[in-house]
């Protein structure tokens, strides 16, 4: 075993194959039909007999003692039911669920003390929503404010009044650290060059069109609470809401709904169905609560990294690349729901796809007054990206070198592979040198080089960017607890599972234990199961389970899902097609090594006539036990269930020498937009925009490419507008997309040209990776580049995002001012 | 709350209530006549996920109080296929990938339709400068600007062999 760990065997069943059928198919979406004629349900559609509605009060201070709460109106009001204060809510349930250890306790509704603006003070039921916010404004809350903490570096300082959460130390340090790969005060030492920059990250979010909702009931006979939610990981940690709820697992049962969209943001949704159980419970009907927008962008899961970066990258004369050190503030906001995953996920592909032989990570995870962070697409690694390719440019710049050429320098080679980096996590596979190749076709870089040359001499400025990023797929649970010293959990597994049933006539039926959140998991499914059992998709159904019903799955969220099905349903066909294979042979008097699945039909192998069909043999398993071999476990019926771990994951080394392999199945992406500055508005206009994944083996080419342009689309977002922007007094002033600017089609690219490259992954099933977030991950360090290049002849370099007019205006008047 | 009594037409039918006069067309949609498929998305009519047709005109619903509607004819994504199926518009949002999670889809399908219906042959850039009022996350717009394009094609062709 080297310092950077072990490679475990490759448990790989289905090789990636040329004669694939319904794998590699742009098919039509089984989920769409629903969807398009507004039949879907998603959390805000579901209506159940003495529905009661829920709204809640805000606060409006940052950080604030609170006084004392007079509701005696608002209960008088008819129609009121319930009125709940962080006191009352405290008699009946406990802190949420969080992964930080220590734990950050963070109660559904505040007591005693606000933390940010927005959070929960007083919630009410009531018969209608109307009257529900009716009652919110005739409440009155006496606060005593305290001094809010804004800025995550002064945050680093905090004592007294100003920290958080006292009963944690006098300081609002949530976690401060330093991890440490490989030689790196050598390699420092060793080094020509050493490129510093200071970098900053604001803080963006998923922001999907349908907010968090959740209708909850509770049955007082049974003692048993019902969830409809759009959550995920309802099948994977639901259970830990029932311990808020005070309620014993088995007495909670989460039932999915449609998403709206997630991004991340609805990756463990815990404080809405919180909210509407507690409530739910105390009026003794059901209760819905919708978080309107302010309730979704102030107080819900929806921030995501907000990092301030101190970078150093070491490199030899000749451009050979050495070591990576970083000092990082990240503003997590007033608490800690995934403790620090983000830099557990971060650390899978810091390097980037560069031979970089060591690595420190110099962590302080400060709480200030904010909402508190969650997951958004990258969760974390999207900001590893812009550090590294924004270094690499400066040491291109630095030495003079072309951009290009310095990253085709110091690409892991193809042959390379599978690959540890010094953090311990493994790339799978890949082939950078041919993403990289193809996009520079597909983008015409030498045609736009001579535009951008003819276009400054009429003082227009062009600029090209170029970033070669990674794109991890498929998390192993360890990035959530791996930077804890004392973990509070030390979970390994992050399975999917599913369910799959062959009716008596053959038919299929199969059950998703994992939500949909704006993805196709209906259609990577039937692909799947089409291909493994050689049936029509038309002939799948596919339902999604409750908790009751449900396997242990992960569920959605970094870009695990089309890999994780594709092996759980590998693994039940499996146990069907056996299944079918023995039936047959037995029916057919044949050894079952001369039996070949195929068309829908197992078929004696060179004997064209003696063959049964999938719908035929189902009958027999179904209702002819009779005709069945004695074997016992030759049951009736023709079904199975399958429970899919993650393909290949090891532990972190205990002296953290390395941190094991955490999130190996590796894409790859190379971005390349060419941009306009108009240098006297700060606007900035794509000509071009050419993006080359490389995600394995495609399942559905169609699907990916819409991830991937609207993954772009959401980068092109971060990179030049959104922000969850708060003040000095900590209030949060782009609360509404008023003022938080998410593309509209007028600022989105004309087309994003995609192409691909597949280098399938030699560990899962058919070489499968996840590609659901590459293009929020690719595109901010190559606009940033693109701006960087185009304000090349004025000096104007990138470190911080978003870039806005008025943020590019001022950064051209700096430029010019220097320059007069 | 003195209730205000209100008639109008929906997907045809003809609907009369007494609802609170504050009560946005929206909700009296989605709450009292359990049409669900509009949706409501940023509560500042930016998104146009809630867009319907009043009397044949696309129209933000949460931005109009149920009691205007007296006399009007509202049509919601749930009144627009016909008894053979799918509109044309909505076909062509399955053939050409135009949606991902489907939240602002009924809206975007209703905007389409409405531009097809005011636009002979829709270009890009048409379909591009109409759609500034509705937003998607998920798709970068380049897709649904296609299934508009397909969907006025087809919506035409329909026209013309009826």
């Amino acid at each position: 075993m080297s310092d950077r760990g072990h490679i475990p065997e490759s448990r790989q069943r289905e090789k990636p194959r040329a004669d694939l059928q319904w794998i590699g198919k742009s098919m039509k979406r089984v989920e769409d039909p629903r969807l398009l004629v507004g039949k879907g349900i998603y959390a805000d559609d579901i209506n159940v007999p003495e529905m009661a509605h829920a709204a809640v009060l805000r606060s409006p201070h940052a950080h604030a003692r609170i006084v004392s709460i007079d509701a005696s109106k608002a209960e008088a009001l008819p129609g009121v039911l319930c009125v709940m204060t962080g006191a009352d809510a405290a008699e009946v349930c406990d802190p949420l669920p969080t992964w930080a250890s220590p734990p950050v306790l963070q109660a559904v509704i505040a007591h005693d003390r606000v933390r940010h603006v927005g959070e929960a003070v007083v919630a009410v039921a009531a018969e209608d929503r109307y009257i529900a916010e009716d009652a919110c404004d005739l409440i009155e809350v006496e606060y005593e404010p305290l001094p809010p903490v804004v800025d995550p570096e002064e945050a680093l300082t905090s004592t007294g009044d100003a920290v958080l959460h006292p009963e944690r130390g006098d300081t609002n340090i949530g976690l401060e650290r330093t991890l440490t790969f490989g030689p790196v005060e050598e390699d420092f030492a060793a080094a020509d060059l050493v490129i510093e920059r200071r970098f900053r990250w604001p803080r963006s979010g998923g922001q999907p069109l349908e907010t968090v909702g959740a209708v909850a009931s509770f049955d007082e006979g049974a003692g048993r609470f019902t969830i409809q939610c759009n959550t995920s990981m309802y099948n994977y940690c639901g259970w830990m809401i029932a311990s808020t709820l005070r309620v014993a697992p088995h007495k909670l049962n989460i039932v999915p709904t449609l998403a709206g969209g997630s991004f991340g943001s609805k990756m463990f949704v815990h404080k809405v169905p919180v909210m509407a159980a507690v409530l739910a419970r105390a009026v003794g009907r059901p209760v819905k609560f919708m978080e309107d927008r302010i309730d979704n962008t102030t107080s819900c899961d929806n921030h995501a990294s907000d990092r301030v970066y101190y970078a150093k990258l070491a490199l030899k004369q000749d451009g050979t690349l050495l070591s990576l050190k970083t000092r990082i503030i990240d503003d997590y906001g007033a608490y800690l729901q995934f403790g620090v995953g983000q830099h557990g996920n971060a650390l899978s592909q810091c390097v980037g796809p560069y031979r970089i032989n060591s690595v420190e990570v110099d962590l302080a995870a400060v709480l200030t007054n904010k909402c508190q962070q969650g997951a958004y697409r990258g969760f974390g690694s999207e900001v590893a990206n812009f550090v590294i390719e924004r270094l690499v440019d400066a040491a291109a710049d630095e030495l003079g070198v072309d951009r290009i050429a310095l990253r085709r320098q110091n690409f892991i080679q193809p042959d390379q592979f599978p690959y540890l980096i010094p953090t311990g996590n493994m790339y799978d596979s890949g082939n950078y040198q041919a993403v990289l190749e193809e996009t520079l076709k597909l983008a015409d870089v030498e045609g736009w080089r001579a535009k951008q040359a003819e276009g400054r001499k009429e003082g227009r400025y062009i600029g090209i960017g170029v970033a070669s990023c990674q794109e991890r797929s498929v998390f192993s649970a360890t990035e959530f607890w791996m930077w804890n010293l004392e973990p509070g959990v030390e979970w390994t597994s992050s399975p999917d599972g599913v369910s799959v049933k062959i009716d008596p006539t053959g038919k299929a039926f199969v059950t998703l234990h994992s939500p949909f959140w704006g993805n196709s998991p209906e259609t990577v499914a039937a692909q799947v199961l089409a291909e493994q059992l050689t049936i029509d998709p038309s002939d799948i159904e596919i339902t999604y389970s409750d908790t009751d019903q449900g396997l242990n799955s992960t569920g959605p969220g970094g870009s695990r899902f089309t890999v994780m099905v594709t092996g759980a349903i590998v693994g039940a066909a499996g146990k069907i097609r056996e299944k079918l294979l023995r039936i047959a042979a037995h029916l057919m008097e044949a050894d079952v090594r001369d039996l070949t699945l195929e068309d829908g039909a197992v078929q004696v192998k060179g004997v064209p006539d003696m063959k049964m069909s999938i719908a035929e043999l189902a009958d027999k398993a179904h209702y002819y036990r009779l005709s069945m071999p004695e074997d016992l476990d030759l049951t009736s019926g023709l079904d199975a269930t399958y429970v899919y771990d993650h393909p290949v994951t090891t532990l972190p080394d205990p002296d953290e020498r390395h941190m094991g392999i955490f999130y190996p199945i590796m894409g790859h992406s190379c971005h390349i937009p060419v941009v306009e500055v108009d240098i006297e508005t700060g606007q900035v206009h794509f000509l071009h925009y050419a993006a080359v994944h490389d995600c394995g083996t495609m399942v559905n080419p169609m699907t990916l490419e819409g991830h991937i342009r609207g993954g772009t689309v959401n980068g092109i977002g971060t990179a030049l507008f959104e922000e969850f922007s708060y003040d000095e007094a900590g209030q949060l002033t782009t609360a509404l997309w008023t003022d938080y600017l998410i593309p509209t089609i007028k600022e989105s690219p004309a087309d994003i040209v995609v192409g691909h490259v597949e280098t399938p992954s030699p560990f899962t099933e058919y070489g499968v990776k996840g590609g659901g977030e590459g293009g929020r991950m690719g595109g901010p360090p190559a606009i940033a580049a693109a701006i960087e290049d185009a304000l090349k002849p004025l000096g104007v370099t990138i470190d911080s995002l978003p870039l806005p007019p008025s943020k590019l205006r001022a950064l051209i008047r700096e430029a010019q001012a220097r320059s007069a | 709350m003195d209730g205000v009594s209100v008639n109008f037409t929906v997907n045809g039918r003809e609907v009369t209530a007494t609802v609170d006069p504050r009560t946005l067309l929206v909700h009296f949609l989605r709450e009292h006549l359990k049409l669900t498929g509009t949706h409501i998305g940023c509560d500042t009519s930016q998104c146009g996920a809630c867009t319907v047709h009043l009397d044949g005109k696309p129209a933000k619903s949460c931005a109009l109080l149920a009691v205007q509607l007296e006399g009007a004819e509202v049509t919601t994504i749930e009144g627009i296929a016909g008894p053979d199926g799918m509109h044309p518009m909505q076909a062509a949002f399955k053939e050409h990938h135009g949606l991902q999670c489907g939240f602002c889809t009924p809206g975007m399908v209703m905007m389409g339709i409405d531009i097809a219906n005011r636009h002979e042959a829709p270009d890009e850039a048409t379909i591009r400068s109409e759609l500034e009022g509705n937003l998607c996350r998920c798709t970068g717009y380049h897709n649904i600007v296609a299934s508009i394009a397909a969907g006025a094609s087809a919506s035409r062709r329909r026209e013309a062999s009826g």
